[in-house]
């Protein structure tokens, strides 16, 4: 090991005790590690050049990052987009009340920065949409832990579309943990190999929603007259203010209407902060499940960067990838293999490269799918992310684009765009990325 | 489906050897200096150009449309044919109570979908006892039934069926759900009103007929 970098992870006196866990692991074959795989300062040198991103520095976030940097990580960086509200410091131990408004990953950063010799975090503090390929490209992995499906959805999509099989560098796996109470999942994502968050998506247990006709008619609970204000009393009295559920005159006046309408229904229990928690759908998060959870992904982290020990995802496919965590009738956890769809739209069919002709018209490239072997598509809708070039299947869509058919395809895509070719006798759409003859 | 309601490779790669600039340290440098300019213009080339991919969500609704049996007694219209995640879908129900009426309903798909269902509203003022005077529909599986595997033909048929058989178990307009339930021949006669129009106990309707 270099020992600049020794120096860096050494106590303030120059020992390594803090690290006598960490060197114990590194230093031992582990029981189902690669019997080449590198032990002692060779895998330490391993872990400290790995960098690593994590996204979101909430409650999975703070553990995620104290937990990669007592791990021995020491380049790791950091998104969110999000501000220290006075409610997140319960849980989210790397902030402090004179931290309330100011950006959580880079306090996270630096707090972690001060307590942990030689690791180095970089923050940004914005959304993962602003990044793009060449910035994922430069990590080996990410570690999610996220409150939203739509950024799962959207990390899981870039990664996958990432993947260029002749380069083994472009996989990035995808540790995601996510909690919800007293439950929690950890799983470990290899892009194109393994299912994907796509594939995943009917997991999600809906959100328990109460039948429109209750609320607007027999209300039997305060959620009940809540949401009531919230969906159907604020677009007829306030349809032309969105409603903002930060703003407190908003949440004000949805309590009051609330509370009117219970009142009227002799129902008890409606108060400002259940208002809050209905409105903007609060679910109760617990430290502990976060911890769990946390320390599930950031084993799944060390494995990869050490080496030992096999990874929840390997070998694929047929690994347990995905473990459940239950703790709200005694403690439970099932792991299992969540399987590849061949019908997803993310990772069930990659985008193939074509080489096209510019000059082509629309109507030929339409023609030319029912000649193409793996294709043979008699009616082909096709779009662009931006542009409905031509959907055959809706007459008024048809009708629309149909102006298009004419069209050279220069006029209507760009030198390497994706597009994406459905037809009703297909199960999945096929993309292809255009690239222009020259 | 039942129905309800509610790295580098090396500093000089294999093209610098073949033309030969490759030679000694200075070459070296020479070529470093240029990859790197090289380098440069191609990021901010990369930069400029950025091809956005096409989203899950667009997918699935391409799908979800190349899919869709509208028959005749409906049609679609979209604002802008490029945004297909926002249209109107007409429907003309050419059987039951509502027969002759037309009746239009935005949907509004976002990136969530399939996870979250579409947003669908009624877009004219209409007596229904599913459907408000705002125009919210309840419909179960467009809030508390919708599964990621529904399309948006099971929608379709789902609004399709409420101007069949309107429910009066689950109302969303109260008064229309008592008409139905106390005095089917009346309410049907408040319907051609409110189709027309007019009132009924005291709310004027918009007119619908075609």
């Amino acid at each position: 090991m270099d020992e600049t970098t020794v120096a860096d992870m050494a106590n303030g006196d120059g020992s390594r005790i803090k690290w006598k866990f960490l060197d114990r692991i590194v230093s031992r074959q582990g029981p189902f590690a690669d019997p080449d795989n590198p032990i002692g300062e060779q895998a330490l040198q391993m872990l400290s050049s790995v960098k690593v991103l994590v996204i979101g520095a909430g409650g999975l976030g703070c553990e995620i990052l104290k937990n990669l940097a007592l791990s021995g990580f020491t380049d790791i960086h950091v998104i969110d987009m999000d501000t220290i509200d006075v409610s997140n410091l319960n849980r989210q131990f790397l902030f402090r009340q004179a931290d309330v408004g100011k950006h959580k990953a880079e306090v996270a950063a630096r707090f972690v920065e001060s307590r942990v010799r030689g690791v180095k975090i970089t923050p940004y503090c914005g959304k993962i949409q602003d990044k793009d390929e060449d910035y994922y490209m430069q990590f080996a992995f990410v570690v999610c832990g996220l409150d939203s499906i739509e950024a799962r959805r959207w990390i899981n999509a870039t990664l996958v579309g990432m993947v260029d099989e002749e380069n083994p560098d472009s996989l990035k796996p995808l540790i995601d943990g996510g909690t919800e109470g007293f439950k929690g999942q950890s799983k470990v994502i290899l892009p194109t190999m393994t299912s994907c968050i796509e594939c995943q998506l009917d997991l999600h247990a809906p959100r328990a929603a109460v039948p429109l006709c209750t609320l607007a008619t027999i209300p039997r609970q305060p959620q009940h007259c809540i949401e009531w204000a919230h969906i159907i009393a604020w677009d007829e009295e306030r349809k032309d203010i969105t409603l903002d559920n930060d703003d407190p005159e908003h949440i004000t006046w949805l309590y009051q209407k609330a509370l009117k309408r219970a009142e009227d229904f002799d129902i008890p229990g409606v108060t400002y902060s259940m208002t809050q928690g209905v409105v903007k759908n609060i679910i109760p998060a617990i430290a502990s499940t976060n911890a769990i959870i946390a320390a599930s992904c950031c084993n799944e982290a060390f494995k990869f960067a050490t080496g030992s020990n096999p990874s929840l995802a390997y070998p694929p496919p047929d690994a347990n990838n995905y473990m459940t965590y239950s703790g709200d009738d005694s403690i439970y956890t099932y792991t299992f293999t969540h399987e590849k769809k061949d019908d997803c739209p993310v990772c069930g069919n990659l985008a193939k490269t074509m080489e096209i002709d510019p000059s082509w018209t629309l109507q030929e490239f339409v023609e030319s799918f029912a000649e193409r072997p793996e294709a043979q598509l008699k009616k082909p809708s096709i779009r662009s992310e931006a542009k409905t070039l031509y959907m055959q299947s809706i007459a008024s869509l048809e009708e629309q684009t149909r102006p298009n058919l004419a069209k050279k395809l220069s006029e209507l895509v760009s030198d390497g765009e994706e597009i994406a070719v459905s037809d009703p006798a297909l199960q999945i759409s096929f993309k292809y990325k255009l690239v222009f003859k020259s | 489906m039942v129905y309800g309601t509610c790295g580098l490779e090396s500093l000089c790669g294999p093209g610098q050897h073949q033309n030969q600039r490759c030679s000694g340290i200075l070459g070296t440098l020479l070529t470093l200096s240029q990859k790197q300019q090289q380098q440069q213009a191609e990021n901010a080339a990369g930069a400029a150009g950025k091809k956005k991919k096409v989203t899950a969500a667009q997918l699935r609704v391409q799908k979800d449309l190349s899919e869709l049996s509208l028959g005749s007694t409906m049609k679609t219209d979209f604002p802008n044919p490029d945004d297909i995640l926002n249209f109107t879908l007409t429907i003309d129900p050419d059987e039951g109570m509502y027969k002759g009426g037309s009746f239009s309903f935005s949907f509004a798909i976002n990136q969530n979908f399939p996870h979250d269902p579409p947003k669908v509203k009624c877009k004219e003022k209409i007596y229904h006892p599913n459907i408000d005077l705002e125009g919210n529909v309840c419909l179960n599986i467009l809030r508390e039934d919708w599964k990621p595997v529904l399309n948006l033909n099971a929608v379709i048929v789902g609004l399709q069926f409420l101007f069949l058989e309107p429910n009066a178990s689950d109302p969303l307009n109260k008064e229309a759900a008592e008409d139905l339930k106390t005095n089917r021949e009346g309410f049907k006669r408040n319907v051609r009103s409110a189709m027309g129009g007019g009132g009924v106990r005291g709310e004027t309707f918009q007119r619908v007929l075609k």
